[in-house]
């Protein structure tokens, strides 16, 4: 188990943005293949593929689709990629953006066609600014070669995308909040139900799917499941891009196996295992696990039992330099500053747990801060939306691996 | 205001999103692009208001709820020094500080000739070259504090790293 060539089989072979060359390696067959199967046909093999979304909830992909599909609209319906990639650590959706632009819309097209939408939206967050002039400069190609407009390739499908730019906010990565921003306002999420699936963007049903994601079903489509599956363990097939970075000496965007080590991930990126302290796996919300379970496979089991998901991909490697208590307490200045204010539990918990963090740092800390912590981390659990709810997995982790660190920190112990 | 050149460059960008209020934030993300020093003042948020017939206390919220929205004047230069895990563990607060002892302001302000802005800010997806900072809207990492002194220099004589 190691690095694969799935997602990225074709990058480096042309160049990302001319459109022709990417027709020359194939680019748009998957397209057709979807288009000519048919949609049932087409969430078919995405189901059996096994694929669960890539931008951190894991769901899986074909059931979303056929969901999306069933939705009852009576106007519009679209399709939200989501390149919003918020989470801190994660940059494999840039390198997507750069090196597969037509892939990414190849498969937000597809996506499309098996929601039945008419509509698109790629959402690329405001940090990547320096990209957008380029991304809309693909769309007009795509549009020019009849792969978006009205009817696609002669299909009968109509399907129309954009880029909207995000506005700094880490929220707008959640499907609600990210609604809201495209129709004008702050983006803050809704509470749930109904869900985005069938009221979301405009109150029409909106499908919001990960870059990667997208990126997967255009080669699922263009090569074969058989392809796909072959790749991974038998309990989570594929292949996954990862973003690597922190005390390594060449970090970067892998695509590894399912199944791959953590150990061998963090050799990939050049990092050396003796030094290790610890990981954070899957964004600032996942889990920062002790360098003692680095044989763990990088699976959505295999990180399960370590605490820890798949997340967003990223995996944040710390060396023995690394203070675990102050690291947290960046990842909770992270937190505390994109709480968008909606809730009580995430605003309020937010705000005492920065100033623990800040007490535990300087080392000012007393047996009470200790006990509040875990209160405040668990009532973070009734948050409105998934960044309060997840964002307690790197508190209790951190504390169940590095307890002593914790209490070197406290006053009197 | 109503008939300035500036207001003209607002117009057409407001026309360009086909008036439409679901815009507001691309317009606004525009407008401030085109405003040398890089925010939206109140003024400037009424008239978008006005032009789009939404309510202007609509158009603030917005405003101040997005952190890519300025409700200040800016630096010529807006240095966004990435305060989140992987730039942690590359040492970003030795950089920081490099960046405030250099120019001789804390995080939050603007040198006085108002060129530079300084800043905090989360992760932009340059972790794998951390630690980085966003200038503008370019990128540069692997920073040491040589090469933080270089690069103000280089801005300071007018170089190229917008
Ligand atoms: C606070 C928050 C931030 C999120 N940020 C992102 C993001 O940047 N990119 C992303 O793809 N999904 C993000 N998500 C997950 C999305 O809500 C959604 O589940 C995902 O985009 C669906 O696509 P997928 O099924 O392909 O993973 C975020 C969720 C929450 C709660
Ligand atoms: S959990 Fe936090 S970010 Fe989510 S709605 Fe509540 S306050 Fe906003
Ligand atoms: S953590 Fe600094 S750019 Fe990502």
């Amino acid at each position: 188990m190691s690095k694969a060539n799935f997602i990225t089989k074709e990058f480096g072979s042309y160049k990302p943005y001319s459109i022709n060359e990417y027709i020359s390696v194939g680019g748009f067959k998957g397209l057709k293949k979807a288009l000519s199967q048919g949609y049932e046909k087409t969430i078919e093999d995405v189901s059996a593929s096994g694929l669960q979304g890539r931008g951190g909830a894991n769901y899986p992909t074909g059931k979303k689709l056929a969901q999306a599909r069933s939705a009852k609209g009576y106007g519009n319906r679209y399709v939200l990629c989501n390149a919003d990639e918020g989470e801190p650590g994660t940059f494999k959706d840039k390198y997507l953006l750069l090196n597969g632009i037509y892939q990414v819309i190849e498969g937000i097209i597809i996506a499309g066609y098996c929601a039945g939408a008419n509509k698109g939206y790629i959402y690329v967050r405001e940090e990547y600014t320096f990209m957008h002039k380029d991304i809309e400069y693909a769309i007009s190609q795509v549009y020019k070669k009849g792969g978006l407009g009205e009817n696609i390739l002669n299909s009968g499908f109509n399907f129309d995308l954009k880029l909207f730019s995000g506005g700094g906010s880490y929220i707008c990565g959640e499907g609600f909040a990210m609604c809201e921003s495209i129709e004008g306002k702050s983006g803050r999420p809704r509470s749930k139900p109904p869900y985005v699936k069938e009221c979301g963007l405009f109150n029409d049903p909106t499908l919001v799917i990960n870059t990667e994601t997208v990126s997967v079903i255009a080669n699922l489509m263009k090569y074969s499941v058989e392809e796909f599956v072959s790749y991974g363990v038998e309990d989570c097939p594929g292949t996954k891009m990862i973003s690597v970075s922190g005390n390594v000496s060449n970090p970067g965007v892998f695509e590894v196996e399912f199944g791959t080590s953590l150990k061998k991930i963090v050799q990939m990126a050049g990092g050396n295992i003796e030094d290790v302290k610890f990981l954070q796996i899957g964004g600032a919300s996942g889990a920062i696990i002790s360098s003692k379970l680095l044989n763990a496979p990088y699976t959505y089991s295999g990180m399960k039992k370590v605490m820890g998901s798949i997340g967003s991909g990223a995996v944040v490697v710390c060396d023995k330099t690394v203070d675990v208590i102050e690291y947290l307490a960046v990842v909770e200045e992270f937190f505390h500053h994109e709480s968008c204010g909606k809730c009580v539990p995430c605003r309020e918990g937010n705000r005492q747990l920065s100033l623990i963090m800040q007490r535990l740092k300087t080392k000012k800390a007393k047996i009470n801060d200790l006990r509040n912590y875990v209160k405040i981390v668990n009532a973070l659990d009734a948050s409105l939306c998934g960044s309060g709810r997840t964002q307690i997995v790197p508190f209790v982790t951190a504390y169940r691996y590095f307890m002593n660190d914790f209490k070197s920190k406290i006053q009197g112990v | 205001m109503e008939n300035s050149q500036y207001a003209e460059s607002i117009n057409n960008i407001i026309e360009f999103y086909d008036n439409e209020p679901s815009n507001l934030l691309q317009i606004l993300l525009k407008v401030q692009d085109k405003t040398p020093a890089k925010f939206i003042s109140k003024e400037v948020g009424n008239y978008i208001a006005q032009k789009l017939n939404i309510p202007s206390s609509k158009v603030s919220e917005v405003i101040s709820y997005f952190d890519a929205i300025n409700t200040s004047p800016k630096g010529r230069y807006i240095i966004g020094v990435c305060n989140s895990t992987a730039c942690f563990a590359n040492g970003y607060e030795k950089i920081g500080k490099v960046f405030e002892n250099e120019l001789g302001i804390k995080m939050g302000q603007t040198t006085e000739d108002g060129m530079f802005t300084l800043k905090y800010t989360p992760c932009f997806g340059a972790c794998d070259i951390a630690p980085a900072v966003r200038i503008n809207n370019s990128v540069v990492g692997n920073l040491t504090p040589a090469k933080v002194s270089k690069l103000l220099k280089n801005l300071k004589g007018g170089g190229s790293n917008e």
